[in-house]
């Protein structure tokens, strides 16, 4: 029995991901997705992102009250203006912000409020106003109405996410030793397939990808352009947690090591998109936001993940971060008190980071509700002030040129109550 | 190919495949594929062969190290001790430059890092061995079903290794709250799953304290501060009883968070350690109610007394018996099947043996079409299953299953493992499948009669071209590797 072993040189990059919990998803368009192109980066932090770690509110009278042990130190944080700062993790979005390249939105959730995981990220998946609206995602949808044009979508591991499943199809890619393309047995295997209409389609897709996905990797290093047939790819590695990090503190070697790989990943993703036939739209997530207890290292472990995912991404689009727009959001935020157990339960208002080099300088994005207790959701949460679909519109239809007709009634029907946020790029 | 003569049980309408197809289907899709000689065995009364695996001593025990819940505890908790005095040591000595040293240069480094590599490895040769008695168990035993519905039910109370201080006893979990309550009252495997320690330590309910308890006012006065944690409160509700769709508040998951404080664990100091243990002191005092029902103060008696009434909640029964349908038969299973499973459940007040015998006697779920894929786990264990053999060790389980997204004890959050097809025929996934079978052939196909094993396996679920793709095939292997991709072989 041979037990695999992935060629590391070429494949470590995903491989990297995996193990940091990072899941990386391509998707673009075809011929579209060269230098000059607009491009987009989604971050979707999953297990419920705490917006007042992300960027805390250390000018609010009420927060160092409300988090006690864990807020964070104002002598720590990188100040941003009068009232918010940025984790101190944050150090690359923090030399982004001020330059005017990267702001937050401290008040954002999805129109989803019963504080379950699992509903909250189909909705902000899904780009519904409530769970089970829709089984496609709002990226597979923004791609099905920028069409025509033959779309691919590959999925790096084994299951795409939400966010970018539907009619636009996907493939799926992840490290592995490769099929030998003269082998008889994955011409039989079609054979045997051809009237099963899930294992059919996945298959071919799946030897397609392979090849592709091949060229992609090798095309990597320098000189240019994979044999790919078309643009959209998208790639999700599975959620897998390393142990440590979901421990407290995460320790400083591993931290190093972390950062770097994460970095790689970011600026591995950047030369992915600046490719001929890159793909101009790419969702990553990042798990383990989940923090219940021994949330200050947890969260400074995590952080300092996404924030080399970004200077990587940042720095490998090189001229191109002038054409990209990258929007980090989370399912919900958390109570704006801390628990018992050194941690945050389930709340709802959190925080998005917006970078880019396409960014117009500005402040805050959406109002402010403050932690007067009188102003807390359910007098728990941070009130959210914004609706994520605000955003998502507002950067679709400004930045990407998507028809505003079509954000309005294909992208994210059933959500005129939340006005596109304007004036971002 | 399918035989449609019908064999009306009062079931009009509703026919069912001939024996040969059900006896193929008994192995298949209600347990994890067939050894050689098990679709034979299950020939004459297919249905029989299911109902006697239900049994209300429970489900098998791995044959791991059989060591407690508390045992692996102590352990652990003696190696946790070495590494801080460790620590403690590393610190000092660096201390006495008077300056910040970076722990992995300091000297004295070396002793903490063997005791950090002593923990790593007790996690490490702890959870392998667990993994790979179950694996073990599964491809060994002649009563699939049984197994398939404890792992089902193992899903269902997920406990993962994403938290390390939970790893260690996730085998123990399994066998200690799991495996002999899987035939017996849901009731007493939900009591079981919330008071053991694996699930306290996994959703963080040990640590939590009502801040109105005398442990709270304690520690706010030494000004520390310490309070609820509501996870485990709230993913009961919305996984393990009544459903996300029951219509329960923020305030119920608060209320039932009260009443869970005080739920806790044997500390390494206690006599108890690793053992259920209920803190009167760090619990919230107070009478309360949840789902519109009201409790009265009672310490440990009213969360018992919650937890008992969201066992014998009808949304419970309707919510996992819509799993299990789910689980065993469709993504989208016949209504008429959740309704007879959910009848059961509420008839027997969830004795959960009535409800396996209620799955196995329903007509749906012996419709001929298999509409599910086999998850990664079912994949490997039935392709050894189809040769006879047994994984030698976790070497070669985890390698496969990590690469196919079910990496050994580490589902992504407390839903578990997903149950759709279309999580797990991804395009990536079936090439992987082919990649690693190509692998499994080259060590078992040469000595093997290919057309014999694709009749063992199969039965009469074997199609005409399939039969004959194996048939044709230039090599054992190559014809090895048809059986295993097969859409029959995939699917279940």
């Amino acid at each position: 029995m041979t037990d695999r072993s992935p060629s590391p040189s070429r494949r470590s990059f995903l491989a990297a991901a995996a193990s940091l919990g990072v899941a990386v998803s391509f998707v673009g368009r075809q011929a579209h997705a060269a230098d000059g192109a607009k491009k987009l980066v989604v971050v979707v932090c999953r297990g419920g992102m705490d917006g007042l770690s992300v960027a805390p509110p250390i000018g609010d009278p009420g927060y160092a009250a409300l988090r006690g042990a864990i807020a964070i130190k104002p002598e720590e944080a990188l100040k941003l203006d009068d009232t918010f700062a940025l984790h101190p993790s944050l150090t690359s979005v923090h030399a982004l912000a001020r330059q005017g390249q990267a702001r937050i939105a401290p008040a954002i959730a999805t129109p989803d409020r019963a504080r379950s995981h699992f509903e909250a990220q189909d909705v902000l998946e899904t780009g519904e106003a409530k769970v089970y609206g829709a089984d496609s995602g709002w990226l597979n949808r923004t791609l099905e109405v920028m069409g025509p044009g033959k779309t691919e979508a590959l999925s790096v591991g084994t299951t795409a996410p939400l966010i970018l499943r539907g009619k636009v199809q996907a493939a799926s890619w992840s490290p592995g030793k490769g099929v030998d393309e003269a082998a008889r047995l994955p011409t039989l295997l079609q054979d045997l397939y051809k009237g099963d209409p899930l294992l059919g389609p996945a298959f071919a897709r799946g030897l397609e990808t392979e090849a592709m996905a091949q060229a992609a990797m090798t095309a990597l290093a320098p000189p240019p352009a994979p044999a790919a047939q078309s643009g959209m790819m998208m790639a999700s590695t599975p959620a897998m947690n390393a142990p440590r990090m979901n421990q407290p503190g995460g320790r400083p070697a591993d931290n190093r090591q972390g950062r770097e790989a994460a970095r790689k990943l970011g600026s591995t993703l950047a030369g992915f998109m600046r490719q001929a036939d890159g793909p101009q739209i790419a969702a990553l997530s990042l798990d383990g936001f989940d923090t219940h207890a021994g949330q200050v290292g947890q969260i400074a472990t995590r952080l300092t993940y996404l924030d080399a995912v970004l200077d990587g991404l940042h720095e490998g689009l090189g001229p191109e971060w002038k054409n990209t727009v990258v929007v980090a959001v989370t399912e919900f935020g958390r109570t704006a008190r801390a628990n018992g157990t050194g941690g945050t339960d389930h709340g709802t208002g959190s925080t998005a980071l917006v970078l880019g080099g396409a960014l117009k300088r500005g402040g805050i994005i959406g109002d402010w509700p403050t932690l007067a207790e009188p102003a807390l959701f359910e007098n728990r949460d941070v009130a959210p002030t914004l609706d994520m679909r605000g955003l998502f519109k507002g950067v679709l239809i400004d930045h990407l040129g998507v028809d505003r007709a079509d954000v309005e009634k294909k992208v994210f029907a059933d959500s005129a109550g939340a006005k596109a946020v304007t004036g971002l790029v | 190919m399918v035989d449609r003569t019908p064999y009306r049980k009062g079931e009009p309408g509703l026919s069912l495949p001939s024996k040969d197809m059900m006896a193929a289907i008994a192995a298949t899709r209600f347990g994890l594929g067939a050894r050689p000689g098990e679709i034979e065995a299950a020939r004459s009364d297919p249905r029989g062969f299911l109902q006697d695996q239900v049994r209300r001593e429970g489900a098998d025990i791995p044959r791991d190290d059989g060591e407690s819940t508390p045992v692996r505890y102590a352990a652990f908790a003696d190696l946790r001790q070495e590494r801080r005095a460790a620590r403690q040591e590393t610190r000092m000595v660096a201390g006495n430059d008077m300056k910040p040293i970076p722990l992995v240069d300091a000297p004295g480094a070396n002793a903490k890092s063997d005791a950090q590599k002593d923990v790593q490895r007790y996690i490490r040769q702890k959870t392998t061995g667990d993994f790979l008695a179950r694996a073990q168990l599964a491809a060994d035993t002649e009563a699939a079903f049984r197994e398939r519905w404890a792992l089902f039910f193992a899903n269902h109370f997920t406990v993962s290794q994403t938290k390390q201080a939970a790893s260690i006893v996730i085998g123990p979990f399994e066998r200690e709250a799991i495996r002999p309550h899987a035939f017996g009252r849901f009731e007493d495997m939900l009591l079981a799953a919330s008071t053991h320690a694996a699930m306290l330590t996994y959703l963080d309910q040990a640590q939590s304290v009502g801040p109105g308890s005398p442990a709270a006012r304690y520690q706010t006065r030494k000004g520390r501060r310490t309070g609820l944690n509501e996870n485990l409160a709230r993913e009961i509700l919305e996984l393990h009883t009544v459903g996300v769709d029951a219509g329960y508040s923020q305030a119920d998951v608060t209320e039932f968070a009260r009443a869970l404080t005080g739920f806790s664990i044997g500390r390494a100091q206690d006599p108890d350690i690793g053992a259920f243990v209920f803190r009167a002191n760090t619990h919230e005092p107070g009478a309360r109610s949840i789902l519109g029902k009201a409790y009265a103060q009672g310490g440990e008696d009213q969360g018992v007394a919650m937890l008992k009434a969201l066992a014998a909640d009808p949304r419970t029964a309707r919510h996992v018996c819509g799993k299990i349908a789910r689980h065993f038969v469709a993504d989208d299973p016949p209504l008429a099947l959740v309704k007879r499973l959910e009848t059961r459940w509420i008839e027997t007040g969830g004795q959960l043996d009535e409800v396996a015998k209620a799955l196995i006697a329903a007509p749906e779920a012996w419709d001929p079409t298999p509409a599910k894929i086999k998850t990664p786990y079912e994949f490997v264990i039935s392709t050894w299953r189809a040769v006879g053999g047994r994984p030698a060790s976790f070497e070669r389980l985890n390698p496969i299953l990590t690469s196919l997204g079910q990496k050994p004890f580490y589902p992504p959050s407390p839903k578990g493992w997903p149950d759709e097809a279309g999580a797990w025929a991804s395009p990536d996934g079936l090439v992987k499948r082919m990649q690693w079978t190509q692998g499994f052939a080259a060590a078992v196909a040469d000595t093997r009669d290919p057309d014999a094993l694709a009749r063992s396996a199969l039965g009469a679920r074997l199609s005409e071209p399939t039969a004959r793709a194996v048939a044709r095939a230039e090599t054992r292997r190559e014809a090895f590797a048809l059986l295993v991709m097969s859409p029959e072989f995939q699917r279940r």
